[in-house]
């Protein structure tokens, strides 16, 4: 390709950025982008009607996202964004909300509405992009670190236990979980292919390079390292018991689709439940009477 | 011993955390005051301090430490900003509530939405009435003085209240300056030991902490926790003084500059005040009779001291890095107006809201303050009470 062609050329999944919001504030190396470039492809793929879906962050590098997609998007605070979608969906239950937001975001002080969202198996999709720390403050330890792993405020390594999230999301409720690195780009895709067909919570964990904070600090290299690590030890095991999913320090990768189940959702069991209790004057709400 | 030491506000912060060595540190990173939580944990790794030091998962758990902390009996303190310091207001309002000596640095910085990680005082602002003394640091080394000073204030016999330091956003906390950093021993000896009071590791006088308090007593345990902060000001004084007499750099509830003949007066807290004083010098070499008021302490307000410092002014400027949606004016301005209702002669007074989500402010916008204070002066109406300061509109 000549060089001036290649100035010509567009970005692949142009028409779904806020261009103008570009160059993004994500590092070389950083695995955020590789993420939102696998979800604009299953837009593609799944035709889904762009007025009707809307994505959700919270706080940090991933929280990013919201701003830098061409979506009805929102940029919420610190650990609220499955709240926030929760409101969104139940006052829109026709749209597709897809919450897009970091391990510290969903899983560290926001870790509370995280459960509570999958137990009332609320009918969202969560991206939880996993750096294993708090990146966008300079990469503090966070409640994904590795034990062992070295961390801003854990200088000479982490020596809390670390949530293992697909055994978390399941235990909580969710109907469908799945893990992938950043090297599985078209797993990924299709994950989140097959979550926006399902009904219920998915929750859809992507282990990403921080090649700035977390890779520096434990020595690990940069981007490519980090990839070749996934590469070398990841094992797609589908199915797997999720007690078994546990990340030690540059440890194992157990990657796959763990959970993929039906069972009522929050509108499904809030409908039933009044529709039983009240009769015939309870007028049912959700996605086809609105 | 005591050494000059070139250290950014947090660093600053850091260091005297180090010095005091309090027993129990807890606090989620958020920017800009990460790093104040980032060399503490190096200190802490380092062996250089012996405290605990907990990461929690959120701003409102690290209060919640702090609180579990204090009441058992321990010299505690945490760091944070903006929507971290909102997360903690339940618990900021607990811990004023118990009279736990709680100290916190606070880095000033806006209130999303939209989100901005700059320097404001709308965090601490909104905080004012949860009971906290509150300090605000021009510079790293009043940041490291204030910080220092807070223990002897807050653990107090007489206060017992925790205190917050404000300084702020990233035109404090990352700028570098070089600061006088006190002797260790003589920083530990100033700080001194914290004697607890009705700790609940005290097994042989059980006690239960917070229970419920309706109707029939309530309201008289909430007057009597005012008593804390009532109590405060001569201790403030007292420590400010101490402070100047050991270290040689003297505290006081504000900072009078080149007031002496000041027909009008700009009053400025935090970093602005630097280079308000700077403009101050430009126009007093222009012959113009302007002084500068720095405010250090917001609460207690000193409402008398202020009101006797700008009772003879011909016009006032107050400058708020915050604004208060509906109220009459940003908070500092209504206190101030507020303190000087009860003088028959009291001066024109109007309000600027200046710098949010850190909007610089420079030597040319005080100027500007100052020349339209000529004019109020000169013709004796005010025509705008409340308007901005650099802000296109």
């Amino acid at each position: 390709m000549k060089k001036e062609d290649r100035l010509e050329e567009k970005n692949p999944i142009e028409n779904l950025l806020r261009m103008d919001r570009i160059p993004h504030i994500w590092c070389p190396g950083c695995g955020i982008g590789t993420v939102v470039t696998s979800f604009a492809e299953a837009l593609h793929k799944s035709e889904i009607d762009l007025d009707k879906i809307a994505i959700v962050s919270g706080i940090g590098c991933t929280g990013r996202v919201a701003g830098y997609v061409k979506l009805d998007s929102f940029h919420t605070t610190h650990g609220r964004a499955i709240p926030f979608a929760t409101g969104l969906k139940l006052a829109h239950p026709e749209l597709k909300v897809v919450v897009f937001s970091g391990d510290g975001d969903i899983a560290g002080i926001g870790g509370n509405h995280f459960i509570h969202a999958a137990r009332r198996n609320m009918d969202i999709m969560v991206i939880c992009v996993n750096n294993f720390n708090y990146a966008m403050t300079g990469g503090q330890v966070a409640a994904t670190t590795p034990k062992d792993a070295n961390a801003s405020t854990a200088p000479y390594g982490n020596f809390e236990y670390s949530f293992s999230l697909p055994y978390l999301a399941e235990a909580a409720g969710a109907t469908y979980v799945a893990r992938w690195t950043a090297l599985h780009l078209r797993r990924v895709t299709k994950s989140i292919q097959e979550a926006f067909n399902r009904r219920g919570f998915s929750f859809i964990e992507v282990i990403t390079p921080c090649v700035t904070l977390y890779a520096r600090r434990n020595r690990l290299g940069d981007g490519l390292n980090l990839l070749k690590y996934y590469y070398e030890k990841s094992e797609i095991q589908h199915g797997a018991d999720t007690r078994t999913l546990d990340i030690s320090y540059q440890g194992k990768l157990i990657v796959g689709k763990f959970v993929d189940k039906e069972k009522p959702t929050f509108l499904d069991c809030m409908n039933e439940h009044l529709a039983k209790v009240l009769g015939e004057k309870y007028q049912l709400y959700g996605e086809n009477n609105d | 011993m005591s050494a000059l030491k070139t250290l950014n506000g947090n660093q600053s912060i850091a260091e005297a955390v180090r010095q005091i060595d309090p027993d129990v540190l807890a606090a989620y990173p958020i920017t800009p005051s990460t790093a104040i939580v980032e060399t503490i944990a190096k200190f802490k790794a380092d062996g250089m301090i012996t405290g605990e030091f907990v990461c929690p998962e959120s701003e409102h758990s690290a209060m919640s430490v702090c609180i579990g902390a204090a009441s058992a009996g321990g010299r505690v303190m945490t760091a944070t900003a903006s929507q971290g310091l909102a997360l903690m207001w339940e618990m900021l309002y607990i811990a004023a509530g118990l009279r736990l000596p709680i100290v916190a640095a606070i880095v000033n910085r806006s209130m999303s939405a939209p989100i901005n990680i700059h320097g404001d005082h709308s965090d601490t602002m909104g905080a004012r009435d949860s009971g906290w003394i509150q300090i605000y640091s021009e510079n790293c080394q009043e940041a490291y003085d204030n910080f220092i000073q807070a223990f002897r204030i807050a653990e107090h016999l007489d206060v017992r209240t925790p205190v917050l330091v404000g300084l702020d956003g990233f035109i404090i906390s990352h700028s570098m300056e070089v600061i006088q950093v006190e002797d260790d021993d003589e920083v530990k000896k100033f700080v001194g030991e914290y004697m607890p009071l009705y700790p609940l590791l005290d097994t042989s006088n059980k006690m239960t902490v917070g229970p419920i308090d309706f109707t029939d007593y309530y309201f008289e345990h909430k007057r009597s926790q005012l008593e804390g902060i009532e109590n405060s000001p001569p201790v403030i004084e007292a420590v400010g003084k101490e402070f100047g007499q050991k270290f040689g750099r003297e505290y006081g509830f504000f900072e009078e500059y080149r007031m002496d003949d000041a027909e009008l007066c700009i009053v400025v807290m935090s970093s602005a005040a630097g280079t308000c004083k700077d403009a101050i010098d430009e126009l007093r070499s222009e012959g113009k009779k302007v002084g500068l008021l720095k405010p250090r302490v917001f609460r207690p307000f000193p409402h008398k001291k202020i009101a006797e410092a700008l009772k003879e002014m011909k016009a006032v400027a107050v400058l708020d890095r915050c604004s208060s949606p509906g109220a009459f004016g940003a908070p500092l301005f209504t206190e101030i107006r507020s303190g000087l209702y009860d003088y028959a002669e009291r001066p024109r007074i109007v309000n600027y809201v200046y710098g949010l989500g850190g909007r610089d402010i420079k030597v040319e916008h005080f100027k500007e303050v100052a020349s339209k204070l000529e004019k109020i002066a000169e013709t004796g109406t005010v025509e705008e009470i409340y308007s901005y300061i650099n802000l296109r509109e």
